[in-house]
């Protein structure tokens, strides 16, 4: 894997209606907004990045697109289906195509890593033991864990936790991917594979890919589109490929975010 | 997450193969084997063949394995699993694996793969051991019960210390801690209290009528009442309920402050677990529950009360009356001491299992249990004891 092809930008169909899409949407617990009027579109096939400062409400925000916070306003499209407006049962088919990672991986603590991978396999296909395992330990490999498959949680370190978390995200074979900090806690050599992991993901299967990601390297080599969102305005303040967004941002916040420079703030005085 | 090998096009169409099955074969070509793919490899959609390694009997170190994929339609790790297989079966031969004709994607999500896989041992099993395993079970449990005894002894004594210095004001226990243990464990048990102690009197009220009356001793069941409550039972069922109530959420709790490294934190901050949680866990048992034993001797009375007036022939103020001259102080000063020493028990052993557990969501259900069901069986073992000891005393 020396050669990490990077993103194409326009690699994904021109026009095609997006897969996901996000619009007008206002997220809070209680009285307190996280975000509000938060628009953007998820192509398919394509490497969407979510970014912003810690605390802005990243994890939040992919939150609401699995399922699990209501947003307050507006709405949330999964392949032209509004996703909050159905019933739960409806929602909990749409988020079978799901695959996530949590942040804090989540993995259930009651279980051996292999258990971890194959309990969405045993729920929701009718694959016998013996094939499962296999596939379980394909799931593994990708993330180089096959060694610790009887493994329990508790027992493994926290970047392989996080890399369990995400094997069991490709447990069923999901279409859209949603991964929140996945090389947080990894060493520079496996974030790098990683990053092929998932480009290949994307390229070999098809998946659709939203990320949450700090780490600059790893957003510029796959991520082809994205959305920064920011913690003081409470919404969106740019939109594009991180790439671009390095290279021509009109906002000074985002172009110190995406080349990990001081923020100047005369800069963002003359701003407003 | 599925896709057609390669006829996905610049426009993004795939032609869809209906559910063919997925079929695989080896032909022998000059310099090698080659794998001929067809058909749709889903996961999903049942099972995966198996490559065996016999198959690649005949290759030798330096011959190829190739791939021929133009009848392969749709797939995903299956697939994968599937060229898993045979990836590793080539490097043991020592075959070189040719991906050049497979999807790019799929050769390199395989290039994540490792070429081996050692198979992680089998994981040991505990539980039954066929060999002696009745005297090594009862002589295992007794080190493990000796040892745990020591271990709560000495949580005891730390904790008792640190009692000590709290009241010299020297401890690291944070009074909000104290506090907000107490109320947990004092006013929010009132209700409960109430309730098992007054139908403890009733039902030890009724017991006593049924019998007195056939020796026209309808009196003498203020003596039971009082007795019966004053010594054993409201000290023992106030035990209990505390157990169950305030000993299993203990234990919960600091499991689960186990398992999120709560405590190993506290433990670097040099702040020892004896004083922050243990200490003000004990005490508020210690503080709130010899006041509900009063308080559930109390309204046991109550509860026999009400059933011997309406029962038998007996007027209020006699039941008082007699009820205050069958009841000694000392009694209640019995009761009391018992009522310390079980809050005691119960705050030590629950805390202890509570720090003992693992660190699984399973544990802490487990941890829950087990101090309940200590707590239970310890306050009624320690009250045999107390009874054998007053017995002694003659108290
Ligand atoms: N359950 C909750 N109840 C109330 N507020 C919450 C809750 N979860 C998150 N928040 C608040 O929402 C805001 C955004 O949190 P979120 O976890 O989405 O941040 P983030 O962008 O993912 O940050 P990070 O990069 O540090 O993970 C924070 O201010 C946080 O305090
Ligand atoms: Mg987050």
């Amino acid at each position: 894997m020396s050669d990490a092809p990077h993103a194409v930008p326009g690699s994904t169909v021109a026009g095609s209606a997006p897969l996901l899409s996000v619009r007008g949407v206002t997220l809070a617990f209680g009285p307190k907004v996280i975000q509000r009027d938060l628009s953007f579109d998820v192509r398919r096939g394509s490497i969407f990045a979510l970014m912003g400062g810690s605390g802005c409400g990243k994890s939040t925000v992919l939150k609401s697109m699995v399922g699990l916070l209501r947003p307050r306003a507006g709405k949330i499209v999964v392949e032209g289906d509004d996703y909050w407006s159905g019933s739960e049962t409806r929602r909990a088919e749409t988020g079978r195509r799901f695959g996530v990672l949590f942040q804090s991986a989540a993995l259930w603590s009651g279980l051996t890593v292999g258990q971890n991978v194959a309990l969405p396999m045993q729920m929701f296909t009718k694959l016998d033991e013996a094939t499962i395992r296999r596939l379980v330990k394909v799931k593994l490999g990708l993330v180089d864990l096959a060694e610790a498959i009887d493994m329990a949680p508790s027992a493994l370190s926290g970047g392989m936790r996080k890399r369990a978390g995400l094997a069991r995200a490709l447990s069923l074979d999901p279409d859209i991917l949603f991964f929140d900090e996945p090389s947080a806690g990894l060493d520079p050599i496996t974030s790098r594979r990683l990053d092929d992991l998932i480009l290949n993901l994307r390229d070999g299967l098809g998946a659709t890919i939203i990320i949450v990601s700090h780490e600059l390297p790893s957003l510029f080599a796959i991520a082809d589109d994205g959305v920064f969102l920011d913690g003081q305005s409470k919404t969106a303040i740019a939109h594009g490929a991180p790439t671009a967004l390095r290279e021509s941002c009109a906002h000074p916040h985002v172009r110190a975010f995406m080349r990990r420079e001081r923020l100047d703030t005369e800069g963002k005085d003359r701003m407003q | 997450m599925t896709n057609e090998a390669d006829v996905r096009g610049p426009t993004g169409l795939s032609v869809v193969h209906e559910g063919r099955q997925p079929h695989w074969q080896l032909d022998h070509i000059d310099g090698g084997s080659r794998i001929v793919l067809g058909g749709d490899w889903l996961a999903q959609a049942g099972t995966i063949a198996e490559f065996p390694p016999s198959e690649i009997g005949g290759l030798t170190t330096g011959q190829h394995l190739s791939f021929d994929t133009a009848g392969l339609g749709r797939w995903d790790t299956g697939l994968i699993a599937f060229l898993w297989d045979a990836k590793r079966a080539a490097a043991t031969a020592g075959a070189v694996f040719d991906v050049s004709a497979l999807p790019v994607a799929a050769s390199k999500l395989l290039g994540l793969l490792p070429d081996s896989l050692s198979n992680p041992a089998a994981r040991v099993r505990h539980g039954f051991r066929p060999v002696n395993w009745p005297v090594n079970w009862i002589g295992g449990q007794t080190a493990v019960l000796l040892n745990e005894l020591g271990v709560v002894t000495g949580l005891l004594i730390t904790t008792l210390r640190g009692g000590a210095f709290a009241a010299l004001g020297r401890a690291r226990m944070r009074r909000v801690d104290l506090y907000a243990n107490i109320r947990d464990a004092g006013p929010s048990a009132l209700i409960i209290v109430s309730v098992v102690n007054f139908l403890i009197g009733a039902i030890l009220a009724f017991v006593g009528a049924v019998q007195l009356r056939k020796f026209a001793a309808d009196m003498y069941v203020a003596n039971l009442v009082g007795l019966a409550l004053v010594r054993e039972m409201a000290a023992v069922m106030t035990a209990i309920v505390m157990a169950g109530r305030t000993g299993g959420a203990y234990a919960a709790r600091i499991a689960t402050m186990k398992g999120n490294e709560e405590i190993d934190a506290l433990t670097v901050i040099g702040v020892p677990v004896s004083d922050y949680i243990v200490l003000p866990a004990v005490l508020a048992l210690v503080f709130t529950m010899p006041f509900l034993y009063l308080y559930g001797c109390l309204v046991g009375m109550l509860g026999g009360f009400v059933v011997s007036i309406s029962m038998l022939n007996i007027t209020g103020s006699g039941y008082l009356h007699q009820t205050l001259d069958a009841v000694p102080f000392g009694q209640f000063v019995f009761g009391f001491v018992k009522s310390i020493a079980f809050a005691l028990m119960i705050g030590v052993t629950s805390c202890r299992i509570g720090l003992k557990a693992g660190r699984s969501a399973a544990d802490v259900g487990v941890a829950a249990t087990r101090a309940v069901v200590v707590g239970i069986v310890g306050v009624i073992a320690m009250d045999a004891i107390f009874a054998v000891i007053a017995d002694v005393l003659g108290i």
